[in-house]
């Protein structure tokens, strides 16, 4: 007996995911930046042997263990959430996708939970070189488990190295290293533990500002503000950098995403990048309507980041819709591209490469050789096109264009703010002026949440902006469930959202208790 | 070099693999079994204090080794990893909610304005301690057992319900403690990691109230260890069990599969009584003789614990048998060959398997050297980063 699948049991398993993610990502940046940022400070304090290094590496080192827990307990989710509430992808990519994750906790998480462990207890039990050694382990742990999770949600966005194997009904890994070193794997690991680095500097800015403000620790603060701001100003021009190789792959292998995240209803050649603007409410592809209220825009830059040509044509949302533009690849002459097809036509190949697949697995329990043969063939000419089948209309292959627009100008804008803001620290501070300047202070201070809000911001352009595919083109997020009853994940999803914000509120509460009784009492209590 | 292995031969090393994680984990739950003792072995607030630091400082193994064997499973064979995880929810979603509320307690318990208040994350441990190994241990019980549900590859061509793994039966899992069976494992894997959350203290504390409350706890807890993981495996042999055919992959129920096993493979026999007889050493050593033995206990019930455990994965998976059986569905059971991943994949995370004895290696240096000198209260005097 096969029920259907209830479409609320899909958006509640999203909702659910999100939540997880959403949670996780809120502890995690802190923990990929202030390990590295403890482990530069408690360098320092082991080249120059001065105590207050010591006192200060100390100081943050506690904060960073409040954050560290609560990211472990949220992660362990993430993990299980894959089965849990996706049952049908665990199995369909569980061949590629596993495969990082085991690697992660066997080269990543007994790298970081055993070391943390000499970190924090190990100061009068082992050598200052071993503890030095430990703290800087627990960094690169942290961030190997960064690299491998990334590469999974890479694969997710950009399949390769694998091939479909219809007698197993899944794709099995063919290429290891094209898996790992994939363009976008490459791209969205450098970027995102950037921004994790930017995330900890100015979490190490404010915090240190707010000691200024109040007159207190300058000694500490103003050490810590020049090694934060150092750290931050390289990273975040790295973050740029990495930004734009990312966006650059997305338009190259996630054409849908890169229009969303302009807005882009109606492609042309050498398009304009929206610098500030407002999209025309309630607008609906192909309904004629203008798509912006309002915008400023660079001539040609758009041509320019996606394809590096000024001339290249930008598909919009419409484009991809109706198919009938020839895609163009880096390195690839327009001759080899194929003109791309509308998403009606995808969906009808879709379901043409999954009724084969059907027919291939009856042919071969009945013996039919013959007909084997000819569903084989009609399910790989198709299976470019395999996840489209699930999808009843086109316009479900649309990902909510407002929210990736809006939510990639916060991320970008956010970016270039942060490195305004490290270059007029270091310039202060270098004149030794920085503690008069009481409106930079506070500016510091309250900058911290917006590196929280960039940091969410780019994981919603990410996440939503690829929808509805779990599998970029293989897999839409309604043939990647389990089959639960709605009611249990509404349930799932409350507790896990009590839970964890009741958690969330004990950080921050511990936290500023912390900060407030400052580096002396740092931990004692 | 595993790339000439042939598929079953990897699927048998995975299948090791896993199943010397679990064993890891079962032996690692001594942080649990430690959780709830706290209230009864630590009556003032300096000793409670010293018993979650002693256990603070490996908390994060266990939880590392439990993501690692979640993360090992789903890379090696992901069929359990959808069936079960998606199917058997409610247990599943019970055990990770275990383990969140433990991994915060620990920093956040003695810290100051925590919100939840001293007393929450102490019973936020117990829970973790209680439930947790009671959950896991009833969970894994269900590969003698089996479970409801089907598993149909060709689902995949059904537009309106293409999930191939399908749970039978509206508990979701939470059917797993209704059989006698599992609860008995259950208990059995709760009362183990008391006993051996009882040995780590007496090997890492230095403080002689507490020392001797553990002396009585070890034979208050060891009666029902023996009680419940008795019965289990007297039970299990007699039990019939669920064997597939290795050339059609047909599984059918035979009686004594499990008694059947053990004799067709002598050594894992031998583990088996070995372990059991390194457990049972290890707990009446200290009892008979305590100010010699009472801080070795743990190694000889620890290593029992990964020899037993681990024989017993093997007789759940080994020697043509189905070792996530679905008792509504035969055919959909799961073996080691019809769950795993390709050869390709198996062969690629076997060379990351090589890692192993580097990880055990360091992990082994670091718990030495935090472990060179017994807690005792001067410690949680001075140490600034005590929870």
């Amino acid at each position: 007996m096969i029920l259907n699948i209830d479409p609320a049991v899909v958006d509640w398993s999203r909702a659910q995911f999100a939540l997880t993610a959403i949670y996780h990502w809120l502890f995690v940046p802190l923990t990929l930046g202030l390990s590295f940022l403890v482990a530069i400070m408690e360098t320092l304090y082991v080249k120059t042997g001065d105590p207050e290094w010591k006192r200060i590496t100390k100081f943050w080192m506690t904060l960073f263990g409040i954050n560290f827990a609560i990211g472990v307990a949220t992660g362990i989710i993430l993990e299980f959430e894959f089965g849990t509430n996706w049952s049908n992808y665990s199995w369909f990519v569980g061949d590629i996708f596993g495969a990082p994750l085991a690697i992660e906790g066997i080269m990543a998480f007994f790298l970081e939970s055993t070391f943390i462990a000499i970190m924090f207890f190990g100061w009068n039990k082992v050598s200052k070189k071993f503890h030095l050694a430990s703290s800087w382990l627990t960094a690169i742990g942290a961030n190997l488990s960064a690299l491998w999770i990334l590469v999974a949600n890479s694969w997710m966005q950009y399949p390769v190295g694998m091939k479909f194997n219809p007698e197993t009904a899944r794709n099995e890994m063919q290429n290891f290293w094209d898996v790992l070193f994939s363009p976008v794997a490459v791209h969205k690991f450098l970027h995102t533990i950037s921004a994790g680095y930017v995330t900890a500097a100015i979490f190490i800015l404010g915090i240190s500002a707010w000691f200024l403000l109040k007159k207190r620790e300058t000694g500490l603060a103003r050490k810590s503000i020049l090694v934060a701001a150092i750290f931050g100003l390289i990273t975040s021009l790295f973050l740029a950098i990495t930004g734009d190789g990312s966006a650059f792959t997305v338009a190259q292998k996630q054409p849908m995403k890169l229009a969303a995240m302009e807005g882009l209803y109606k492609g042309q050649r050498s398009n304009g990048l929206v610098l500030f603007g407002i999209p025309q409410p309630g607008k609906k592809a192909g309904d004629g309507q203008n798509n912006f209220a309002l915008k400023v825009e660079i001539p040609g830059m758009l041509s320019i980041l996606g394809y590096r040509n000024v001339n290249a044509f930008v598909p919009g949302v419409e484009d991809l819709l109706n198919g009938g533009f020839k895609p163009e690849f880096q390195n690839v002459s327009p001759a080899e591209t194929e003109t791309a097809l509308p998403i009606s036509e995808k969906i009808v190949r879709g379901k043409l490469a999954i009724t084969a697949f059907g027919d291939l697995k009856k042919a071969r329990k009945a013996g039919d050789e013959v007909a084997a043969a000819k569903a084989d063939s009609a399910m790989k000419s198709n299976f470019a096109y395999f996840g489209y089948g699930y999808l009843k209309t086109p316009e479900e292959a649309l990902p909510n264009v407002p929210l990736t627009f809006y939510s990639f100008r916060s991320m970008v804008i956010l970016g270039f703010y942060f490195i305004l803001l490290f270059i007029l620290v270091l310039y202060f501070h270098s004149k030794n002026q920085l503690q008069d300047k009481r409106w930079l202070l506070r500016l510091m201070l309250w900058t911290i949440p917006l590196v929280y809000l960039a940091g969410q911001a780019g994981w919603i352009v990410a996440e939503l902006g690829r929808q509805p595919w779990v599998i970029q083109d293989l897999l839409p997020t309604r043939a990647a469930v389990s089959m639960i009853e709605t009611a249990s994940v509404q349930i799932t999803f409350v507790l896990f959202a009590v839970l964890f914000t009741a958690l969330l509120i004990a950080e921050v509460m511990i936290m500023t208790k912390q900060i407030k009784l400052g580096p002396k009492d740092g931990g004692t209590k | 070099m595993f790339e000439s292995l042939s598929l079953l031969t990897l699927q048998q090393y995975w299948f090791m693999i896993v199943s010397l994680l679990g064993a890891l984990l079962v032996f690692l739950m001594f942080v649990q079994g430690g959780q709830t003792l706290i209230f009864q072995l630590g009556k003032t607030e300096t000793e409670k204090k010293i018993l979650i630091n002693s256990l603070g400082r490996k908390w994060e193994f266990t939880f590392t080794t439990l993501v690692t064997f979640g993360g090992a499973f789903f890379a090696s064979f992901p069929l359990f990893y959808s069936t079960s995880f998606g199917g058997a929810y409610w247990v599943w979603i019970a055990i990770l909610f275990c383990f969140i509320i433990q991994a915060v307690s620990y920093e956040f318990r003695s810290k100051p304005n925590n919100f939840l208040g001293q007393k929450t994350y102490e019973i936020f441990l117990f829970i973790n301690g209680a439930l947790g190994t009671i959950l896991i241990g009833a969970a894994v019980s269900t590969f003698f057992t089996g479970s409801q549900f089907s598993i149909q590859k060709a689902n995949l061509a059904e537009y309106a319900n293409p999930v191939i793994s399908q749970w039978q039966g509206p508990a979701h899992g939470l059917e797993a403690v209704l059989n006698w069976h599992n609860v008995a494992l259950g208990l059995a894997v709760f009362f183990l990691a008391r006993i051996l959350g009882t040995l780590y203290f007496m090997n890492t504390v230095d403080d002689k109230n507490i020392l001797g409350r553990a002396k009585r706890q070890l034979l208050i807890n060891a009666g029902p260890f023996l009680v419940f993981f008795l019965a289990y495996v007297i039970a299990l042999i007699l039990s019939k069990g669920f064997a597939v055919d290795p050339s059609s992959g047909m599984v059918t129920m035979e009686d004594f599969k499990y008694l059947h096993n053990l004799l067709a493979m002598p050594l894992v026999l031998i583990l088996f009584l070995l372990g059991v007889l390194l457990v049972l050493w290890g707990i009446i050593r200290p009892l008979w003789k305590f100010d010699q033995c009472a801080s070795k206990g743990i190694w000889f019930a620890g290593i029992g614990t990964v020899l037993t455990v681990f024989s017993l994965f093997l007789l759940a998976g080994f020697n043509n048998t189905a070792y996530y059986p679905s008792t509504y569905d035969l055919q959909s059971s799961l073996t080691i060959m019809n769950s795993s991943s390709s050869h390709y994949t198996l062969t690629a995370m076997s060379y990351v398997s090589l890692l192993v004895p580097f990880v055990l290696a360091y992990i082994w240096y670091a718990w030495w050297s935090l472990n060179r000198k017994k807690i005792d209260a001067a410690e949680m005097e001075s140490d600034e980063h005590a929870y």
